[in-house]
């Protein structure tokens, strides 16, 4: 049985789409559609209820130690106030999920990890916990809204008591909005500017309907799961279960960047350091003559290579676009490739990733 | 909703408009787009191919999913739609214009309802 977000009763009244997923009833669109929902969020703003996201903390004199044992990422040095995202890893190396690190003190974190992963991911750190360190799931009494587009911080900054985190990847933990408490963190999921605003479920809908209302003049409309998914998708963010799964280590999916092999020891570590430069890659396909979606097979030369992870057509470039992984051998831009969709083969010219990015 | 009367419907949400010259317009109706949502490609059939009623002969594809359009007759493709191709969002906001294939030496088809009964069976959904 799927569970309502704080937020069902504000989609259904704007006309939500409901579909169940990740175990949540959600919106998919609105009257709206797909493709003006995701416009919206390319040159004005849109809102999302993000509510079924998973919320951990992670506390005590021990908990660097133990993020810093069971994620990829070097979180020393990180300030009150940062957000950091990193994979976390199995101990072949392969994902088990990728998620976003709040600090708020020294012996205080906040996880946010993908909603599909919850309870997975609370049992695989829970049994990896050592020293002084509390592991909790406070996602029940957590609801999350985002506000994202180039006019997300017009609308928000004059409901804000405080001023609001400047740089990308920071979050004022206390903030007031329109007399709700929130965290307000500077980060999405879109490639845009924009906020995640964390507050208590029962004040959710009073955030949501505040948002929508003082951003009417900004063009702020609410958007569904659908555009969440194509945005990501056109800005070539991964999504776990897609780019990343239990048999594809972070390095393969191009997140290198955030494995940090020189920081003392991790899980995966070994695995990754055997495995030494990945043979297989994430790359961006440039579609042509249909769409291909994810687990299409991809052909070089008329041989099987790889096979699609994620695949739409983007609303703002206006063509179809896919990821997929490939080996490092045929994976440089400006080479074409084919996939197999539906019993024929479509031209895929490799692109450089991301396919979209905002300009600053 | 709009289900114009001079048209017939299948229940796999397809209209077909039959003229006296013993040809047929196919296109999906408005209760189809309105499911699909916003359609960004369409493959159709070539000039010349066999369609059987009931069968696929094309494709639709919104940003989240594909899904086949059926033929509500049996025939032969004599034309399509081609202006299709560079606009499906037309599907999206003038279903009834923007048809996909003429089919001619139609042979047979599937059970087709009338504007209200097409409209009650689409309500019983």
């Amino acid at each position: 049985m799927e569970r309502k977000t704080p937020l069902y009763e504000c989609h259904l009244e704007r006309g939500g789409k409901i579909v169940p997923f990740a175990g949540y009833l959600l919106p998919v669109q609105y009257e709206t559609g797909v493709i003006k929902e995701h416009l919206a969020v390319r040159t004005a703003c849109g809102l999302f209820d993000v509510s079924h996201m998973g919320e951990f903390t992670l506390r005590g004199k021990g908990a660097l130690d133990v993020l810093q044992r069971l994620l990829t990422n070097d979180f020393r040095g990180m300030e009150d106030g940062h957000a950091r995202y990193s994979p976390m890893c199995n101990e072949s190396g392969g994902t088990v999920d990728d998620l976003l690190v709040y600090r708020f003190s020294g012996e205080h974190y906040m996880l946010v990890v993908n909603a599909s992963n919850r309870d997975k991911d609370f049992a695989w750190i829970r049994d990896r916990l050592f020293g002084d360190c509390v592991l909790e799931d406070i996602s029940d009494t957590v609801a999350q809204l985002a506000l994202q587009g180039p006019e997300a911080e017009a609308i928000l900054k004059p409901l804000a008591d405080s001023p609001l985190p400047e740089k990308y990847y920071t979050f004022t933990l206390k903030a007031d909005v329109g007399g709700v408490s929130c965290l307000v963190s500077r980060t999405g999921y879109t490639g845009e500017d924009g906020f995640e605003l964390y507050c208590a479920p029962g004040d959710a809908p009073a955030l949501w309907n505040l948002l929508l209302r003082a951003g009417e003049g900004r063009g702020v409309i609410p958007c569904g799961l659908g555009a969440r998914d194509t945005l990501r998708l056109e800005a070539a963010m991964p999504l776990y279960g897609h780019e990343l799964r239990e048999d594809i280590t972070p390095r393969e999916a191009g997140l290198g960047i955030f494995v940090k092999m020189d920081k003392p020891d991790f899980v995966g570590r070994a695995a990754l350091e055997k495995a030494g430069i990945p043979s297989r890659k994430r790359v961006g396909l440039r579609v042509t003559g249909g769409i291909a979606r994810e687990n299409c097979p991809v052909f070089s030369d008329g041989a099987p290579v790889g096979f699609t992870t994620s695949g739409t057509h983007c609303p703002y470039l206006g063509y179809a676009v896919a990821m997929a992984l490939v080996p490092r051998a045929v994976s440089e831009p400006g080479r074409v490739l084919e996939v197999e969709v539906r019993g024929r083969r479509l031209r895929a010219e490799i692109v450089p990733l991301p396919f979209y990015s905002r300009k600053k | 909703m709009h289900f114009p009367e001079n048209l017939q419907y299948s229940e796999s949400h397809e209209w077909v408009s039959f003229s006296e010259d013993k040809t047929a317009l196919v296109g999906l109706t408005d209760y189809a787009q309105h499911e699909l949502g916003d359609l960004v490609f369409v493959t159709l059939p070539e000039e010349g191919d066999g369609v059987t009623a009931g069968d696929p002969f094309g494709e639709v594809e919104s940003v989240k999913a594909v899904s086949e359009v059926l033929s509500p007759v049996t025939g032969v493709v004599l034309e399509i739609n081609v202006a299709l191709q560079d606009s499906p969002a037309s599907i999206n906001e003038s279903p009834y214009e923007a048809w996909f294939v003429r089919v001619g030496e139609i042979t047979g088809k599937v059970r087709l309802m009338n504007a209200s009964e097409y409209e009650a069976f689409v309500e019983g959904k």
